[in-house]
């Protein structure tokens, strides 16, 4: 514990270039599995015990299941997802060319529902959504995360990095104070990590549900007493996006287990 | 929606062997307001039930106090090839099942 | 279910209301030792409650209280002649003193049960097997419940 954050201050030190003062280097990233207690670790390590499988299953059903007025299944396009969504889930949020801006795994899936499905869009934090989202995930668990990598989404991984550095709500914290500054202590009796984004959509066991990143967000943002950003608003998936980028060859973990 | 069921394909008669059931439920207690203050009504699996080739095994009565999304886990002898055969009802008319082989050798 | 954190805002509020109101006075929802009591003499019945025998393995820390893991296990031979009928799980402080009850036979092999809990406070967990003989036998476990330091508004 105190080696980790001896390495966190001799970052403020170091000259990386492409980190800013508090940035945590890029050896130094931890996965929050890292923070977890032995119980919580068991619970994920196995996936017959793991209650985020069963939303992965769910997704697996409906990944050939023919829906919207075009009668398709994701599977009629993209067919076998262990190999066509292989290392997929890693890259998102991903830069889309005609919208001109990133947009999530979860919008990427309505997108794909809108425009080759003709079916409408499934809600936030519904439960086919979360288990679309889940299945996808969960093909590219151990492979590392590259969201962040394509230079066109370059300037969005740096309005998502001013987010994150932004003090905001009642108690006046930034997302930085807590995740690069004091992870590995204690708030309340829970600890702090870095808030690396490695197993979304995961499960949570104070949510006792799978649930997405945004969520997360959404809930850390009502900790600090802030107006949370509504779910798919430009703001929280450039904070996404440079969560993703933060966490740059982590393995992805979908779906893992937090408490 | 789904349920995990975790039961060796294979064992030798006589062996002491472990089965996991995990289902998907939402185990709401009835003991939780809404912001407006309205009871969530309960909503849970109250009983589960394994049965191998068509003979109880394991049954369990289950209160709010379980764990949202229910998982059990159990033993029993490999005495024969054949079925297990799971089941789970609850609040509301709630119904579910599910089945896993095993080769006794 | 209702958060310990509330029923502290709740206690001071009624405290500085009413002065010299004392504490105990104003009990949340929760079940209380003489429920516990009731519904673990609904199994028994007035037979009497030995200790031992039993094993609670159960984190006496916990990360989160809606989901605690347990297992239960019963030392025995699990013969047609030896073995345990049920295992009962009871808690001293959620709304409800019942949590479980699991029924074997012979042909189970091994008497022990694993499952996830939901425990609303720290507080007292109780395990009670009943063997073939009808003798019951009891093992308690303290567990401590931490809540997370940002959780969520319910809506």
């Amino acid at each position: 514990m105190s080696v980790w954050r001896a390495i966190a201050a001799a970052a403020l030190f170091a000259a990386a270039p492409a980190l800013l003062a508090g940035e945590i280097p890029p050896d130094a990233r931890r996965s929050g599995y890292s923070f977890m207690g032995p119980d919580t670790r068991a619970m994920q390590d196995d996936d017959t015990s793991n209650p985020g499988m069963l939303f992965v299953l769910d997704g697996e059903q409906l990944w050939t299941k023919k829906t919207g007025s075009a009668e398709k299944a994701c599977a009629d396009c993209h067919g076998e997802a262990r190999i066509s969504m292989k290392g997929i889930a890693a890259r998102y949020p991903a830069f889309d060319k005609a919208l001109g801006r990133p947009v999530t795994l979860d919008q990427r899936i309505n997108l794909c529902r809108a425009n080759h499905q003709q079916a409408s869009p499934l809600p936030y934090e519904s439960r086919d959504l979360l288990a679309l989202s889940a299945f996808v995930a969960h093909q590219s668990r151990g492979l590392p995360i590259t969201a962040g990598n394509d230079p066109q989404a370059r300037p969005f991984v740096e309005q998502g990095r001013e987010l994150f550095m932004q003090r905001e709500g009642q108690l006046n914290l930034a997302c930085t104070n807590c995740h690069d500054d004091n992870f590995d202590r204690r708030l309340a009796g829970a600890p702090i990590t870095q808030g690396q984004p490695t197993g979304y959509p995961l499960y949570r066991l104070e949510w006792q549900t799978l649930g997405s990143l945004e969520r997360r967000l959404r809930s850390c943002m009502s900790g600090v007493r802030a107006q949370a950003y509504d779910y798919g608003s430009p703001e929280l998936v450039a904070l996404e996006l440079y969560l993703m980028s933060r966490a740059h060859g982590l393995p992805m973990e979908t779906p893992a287990v937090r408490p | 929606m789904a349920a995990l069921i975790n039961v060796p394909a294979k064992a030798r008669r006589g062996d002491v062997i472990e089965i996991r059931a995990l289902t998907s439920h939402i185990m709401e207690t009835g003991f939780r307001h809404t912001v407006d203050g309205k009871l969530v009504p309960r909503d849970i699996i109250t009983g589960f039930t394994c049965r191998y080739n068509g003979a109880e095994i394991f049954r369990a009565d289950l209160f709010p106090a379980i764990a949202a999304n229910p998982y059990l886990s159990f033993f029993t002898v490999a005495k024969e090839s054949g079925k297990f055969e799971f089941e789970w009802i609850g609040d509301n008319g709630y119904s579910s099942t599910a089945s896993a082989s095993i080769t006794v050798e | 279910m209702p958060t310990t954190r509330r029923h502290f805002l709740s206690l001071a509020g009624g405290v500085t209301a009413a002065g010299t109101m004392p504490i105990v006075s104003l009990r949340p929802l929760q079940a209380t030792p003489a429920m516990l009591t009731a519904a673990i003499r609904n199994v028994v019945g007035e037979a009497q409650l030995r200790t031992g025998r039993v094993k609670l393995d159960i984190p006496p820390l916990v990360e989160n209280g809606n989901t605690v893991p347990m297992t239960v296990s019963v030392a025995s031979p699990m013969t047609a002649d030896d073995h345990v009928k049920s295992i009962h799980v009871f808690n001293e402080k959620n709304p409800q003193p019942n949590i479980g009850n699991f029924y074997l036979t012979p042909a189970s092999g091994r008497a022990q049960v694993s499952t996830r809990i939901r425990l609303a406070d720290t507080q007292k967990v109780v395990a009670i097997a009943r063997l073939s003989d009808d003798t019951f036998w009891q093992i308690a476990a303290d567990v401590v419940v931490t809540l997370a330091a940002c959780t969520e508004e319910m809506n």
